[in-house]
Formats: structure tokens, C-alpha cells, sequence
């Protein structure tokens, strides 16, 4: 009988996962099940280019090799239930899908803030109806509040201040992007976006927001009042696992999995993207989730090979999970990009090329070993720092 | 095999320059060049090389 896997989640991780079993010789059945109604498309520019002109799905949809030809799209419906003993999920629409293999793609969602006030005005950037939804509100002169500091809030301040939005940002932490980067960096780059006009508001969170029908304002934790016309809340992720409740996994932040991305103790069941907590030896060996662009790929790689050894198709990998993380981020005309794991590194922070306030690589040490590289501009140096990074022995 | 980049599109990542970098290069102006007709043998690096353009900028015929 042919064999069947099931991908819940069609965007980035199921996509490079479909096509990543079939690389590795699976001929059997592949179904992707995704709740958007869209092929999986590509989502840093919903905060960057797209937002700044136009967010169309044909400029932004992955091009669909032709190894995933036959892959079985189900778009529009949710998986809302999977009973592993029984290797079966279940959809939105009632449908029961038996699977020999089950990849979890499933990701994340943006995390809202539990504080009163109406609805409407308040965004949230993650897909492209909410991309376009923001985009039609962004006009020059409107007073955009966005609250988080983190890459996507910083991107979304640069992007609204670009079309002539007046933006403010508040945060809780005492510097933009504070964790990846560091104080040092943090403020430089605070700079950077004052300069172009941007307000902070730091070491403060919103309390409620003003308004009968629709967002005018916020109040803030320290009792400041501001006006707003359009709000964006950036404030992190959730993982979309509650569909895999019941099954007594870790759910705790994302599906935890073993070195081979296997869901912990579950043969024939991987996770790949966003929604995977894994081990990376390259580092310490505690699992932890990797929201970056990177690893979409990197764990489809690795996972649909893990997948197809437990389906008695193939050889296991031959090593552990390693990814070297990277990450870009690009506000205004500055590129930042981020190699290794700069937070394992921050008590060690040193200026390594170039100086804060202008093109500038930062190298993050642990016990004196560079484990992690952020440069801003500074590209043609990036090839150089990558390949010391990867150089670095992997811990087995 | 041929390769496109949309130059209006590529925001000069050099991602691909990590997975191809026969094929892919970023010269010391910081801009893109790449070789339009590589070789055969490239095909894995070249299609690596198209998944992780961050603009998903780079496209192969043939
Ligand atoms: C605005 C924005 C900007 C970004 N910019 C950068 C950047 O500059 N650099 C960088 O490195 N990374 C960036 N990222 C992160 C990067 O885009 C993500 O890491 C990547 O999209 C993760 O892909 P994924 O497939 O794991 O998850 P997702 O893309 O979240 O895909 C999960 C899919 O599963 C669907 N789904 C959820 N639950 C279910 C269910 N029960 N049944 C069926 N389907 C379900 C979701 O709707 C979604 O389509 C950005 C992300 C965003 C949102
Ligand atoms: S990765 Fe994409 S955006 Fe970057 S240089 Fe290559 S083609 Fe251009």
C-alpha cells in the first residue's frame, strides 16, 4: 500500500519539508494541510518591502519545484485534532486523515496583548491579510504607536516612518532589539531610528487602550496618555500547537524534539520551523525554538531524512541537528545581520570592526570563544565571520 | 541551466553566495554579479542557492 504523510501547516516548513522527502526518494503520498487559504508564500517582506508598497501573494509565493508537483494541497482548513497512537489527524471541515508519517509545520501566531480597549486600529503582523490590512492605514501624518521593540516592531516603525507615519514605540525593555544585540548595539540602533524621527518610550507597557468603535489611544503602565490612529502590536509569538494536545507531548513552548527533530519519543513524527524546540549541540544541548528564516530549511533537511528512516525508508542522518543560526533584519537603508547565537554571548560584547554609529560588526564571546557575529552594513565582511563561526568545533 | 536574478527585486543578501559561490558572487561595490549559464554540475548548489535568497529574487530555467 502506498504510504501517506501529512504536513500540518503549509507555509515555509511544510513547503521546504515536502520537497526536501521527496529529494530524499519518498514516493509515496504527501498532504499539506494549512489553514491559510494561500501556497505557502514568503514572510519577511509583510514587515519590509511589501508593507512599504504593495503585499500581493503572486510577489511573495515560494516558486513550486517541480518535485512538489503532486503534493496534495488542503488550504483553508485547519488540522484541529491528531491522535498519534492511532497515526490519524483531523480537519476543520471533519475530515479524519490517516498518516504514516506526520510532520508538524505548524508555527507560530503573534501573541496579543490582554489589556482592555476596543478592537479595531489594533494590528498585528504575521500573514498577508494582516500585512494588507496595516498597509491601507499607514498614510503620511497618521500617528502609528507600535508596541515591542524587537525585530519585527523596529522593522514596522523604520517601514511606517519611511511613508510618512509619525511613530512611536514602546517597550519594556531599555533598548530596541535589547536581547539579540545587547545594550551597546541596542542603543545605537535606538539612535539610528531617532534620527529619522522615531520616538521611544522604554522601560513602560500599555495598560489599556482609549477609544469607544475604534483605537485612539493608549494608557500607559507609568499613567501617560498618547493619541494613536493606527496601533501594532508586536509582542512576540504562540506556538500553534494546541492541535496536538492529548497526546502527552512537551508542549510547553513549541513540540519539543530529540536531536533528529523527531517529536520527543514519537518515531514517524518530526517538526520543522518555528514550532520545533530542538537540541543544538553546536551550543549547549538545551532544546530551544529558532524563529528565524533559516531554519524552515535547515530542519526540513534534516527532518524529512529522520522521517523516512522511521518509515523504514531510508538511513537515519548521519549526525546531529547543528544549524549555525542566522538572521537578517533590515530597517531603512540598514542591513542588520546576525550569525551564530549572539545571546549565549552577552557578557562578553566587543566592537570588532567599524564603530556603533556607523557600519559596525559586534562579536559575542563565551569563556573568550566568538559564538556569535551582528554586522550592520559591513556585508562584504559577513562570508568571512560566517565561515569562523561554522569553523568552531561542534560539541557532540 | 540559466539563471535570473531579478536585479529589482535583489537587495544584495549574499546569501546566495554562501550556498554558490562559484556561481553567485558579491563584488566590492557590494552588489550582485552571478554567472547566467553555470555549469551542470552546479544544479544543487544553484537551486540551495534560489531557497534561501531572503527576496526569493533568483530563478532557474531549464
Ligand atoms: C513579519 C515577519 C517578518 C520576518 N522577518 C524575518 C527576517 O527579516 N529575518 C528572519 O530570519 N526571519 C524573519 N521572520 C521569521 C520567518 O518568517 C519565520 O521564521 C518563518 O516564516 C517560519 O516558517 P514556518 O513555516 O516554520 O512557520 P509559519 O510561517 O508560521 O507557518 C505555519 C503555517 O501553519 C499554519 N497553521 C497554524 N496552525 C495550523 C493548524 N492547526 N492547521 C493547519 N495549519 C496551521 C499557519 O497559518 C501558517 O500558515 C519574519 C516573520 C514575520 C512574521
Ligand atoms: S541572496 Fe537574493 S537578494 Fe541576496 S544577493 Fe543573492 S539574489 Fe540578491
Amino acid at each position: 500500500m502506498t504510504q501517506r504523510i501529512v504536513i500540518a501547516g503549509a507555509s515555509m516548513g511544510g513547503l521546504r519539508a515536502a520537497e526536501r522527502l521527496r529529494a530524499a526518494g519518498f514516493t509515496g503520498e504527501i498532504v499539506a494541510v494549512g489553514d491559510e487559504p494561500h501556497l505557502p508564500y514568503n514572510r519577511p517582506p509583510l514587515s519590509k518591502e511589501a508593507l512599504a508598497s504593495e503585499v500581493t501573494h503572486e510577489a511573495l509565493a515560494f516558486r513550486l519545484r517541480p518535485v512538489v508537483a503532486d503534493v496534495a494541497w488542503r488550504l483553508g482548513v485547519p488540522v484541529v485534532s491528531a491522535d498519534l497512537a492511532a497515526r490519524a489527524v483531523r480537519l476543520g471541515d471533519g475530515t479524519e486523515l490517516a498518516c504514516d508519517g506526520l510532520v508538524v509545520a505548524t508555527g507560530m501566531r503573534p501573541r496579543r496583548l490582554p489589556v482592555p480597549g476596543p478592537a479595531a486600529g489594533r494590528h498585528v503582523v504575521r500573514t498577508l491579510e494582516d500585512a494588507r490590512a496595516l498597509r491601507a492605514e499607514l498614510r503620511p501624518g497618521v500617528n502609528v504607536l507600535v508596541i515591542g521593540a524587537g525585530f519585527i516592531g523596529c522593522e514596522v516603525a523604520a517601514t511606517a516612518r519611511t511613508l510618512g507615519a509619525s511613530v512611536t514605540v514602546v517597550a519594556p525593555e531599555d533598548a530596541p532589539m535589547r536581547r539579540p544585540l545587547g545594550a551597546g548595539l541596542g542603543a545605537a540602533l535606538r539612535r539610528r531610528h531617532e534620527e529619522r524621527g522615531v520616538t521611544f518610550l522604554l522601560g513602560r507597557t500599555v495598560r489599556a487602550f482609549l477609544g469607544e468603535e475604534r483605537v485612539t489611544g493608549a494608557e500607559l503602565s507609568d499613567g501617560a496618555r498618547l493619541d494613536a490612529d493606527v496601533v501594532v502590536e508586536a509582542v512576540g509569538s504562540v506556538a500553534n500547537t494546541e492541535w496536538l494536545e492529548g497526546n502527552g507531548l512537551d508542549l510547553s513552548d513549541g513540540v519539543l524534539c530529540d536531536e533528529a527533530l523527531r517529536v520527543e519519543g514519537r518515531p514517524g513524527v518530526v517538526a520543522v520551523g518555528d514550532v520545533a524546540r530542538f537540541p543544538n549541540p553546536r551550543y549547549d544541548g538545551v532544546p530551544r525554538r529558532v524563529e528565524h528564516w533559516s531554519i524552515p530549511t535547515d530542519t526540513a533537511k534534516h527532518a524529512a531524512v529522520t522521517l523516512l528512516a522511521d518509515l523504514g525508508l531510508g538511513d537515519p542522518p548521519a549526525g546531529p541537528f547543528a544549524p549555525l543560526p542566522t538572521f537578517w533584519s533590515d530597517q531603512y537603508d540598514l542591513r542588520l545581520q546576525s550569525f551564530g547565537a549572539p545571546v549565549l554571548g552577552e557578557d562578553d560584547i566587543r566592537v570588532l570592526e567599524g564603530d556603533l554609529d556607523g557600519e559596525v560588526v559586534v562579536g559575542y564571546h563565551r569563556d573568550g570563544e566568538l559564538v556569535g557575529v551582528v554586522l550592520i552594513g559591513m556585508a562584504s565582511a559577513a562570508g568571512r565571520y560566517r565561515a569562523a563561526l561554522n569553523r568552531a568545533p561542534v560539541a557532540a | 541551466m540559466k539563471v535570473i536574478v531579478d536585479m529589482d527585486v535583489c537587495k544584495d543578501h549574499g546569501q546566495c553566495v554562501f550556498s554558490a559561490p562559484e556561481v553567485f558572487q558579491i563584488n566590492e561595490n557590494g552588489r550582485l554579479v552571478y554567472e547566467a549559464e553555470p555549469d551542470e554540475s552546479l544544479r544543487d548548489a544553484v537551486e540551495e542557492a534560489a531557497d534561501v535568497c531572503p527576496l526569493q529574487a533568483i530563478t532557474i530555467e531549464g
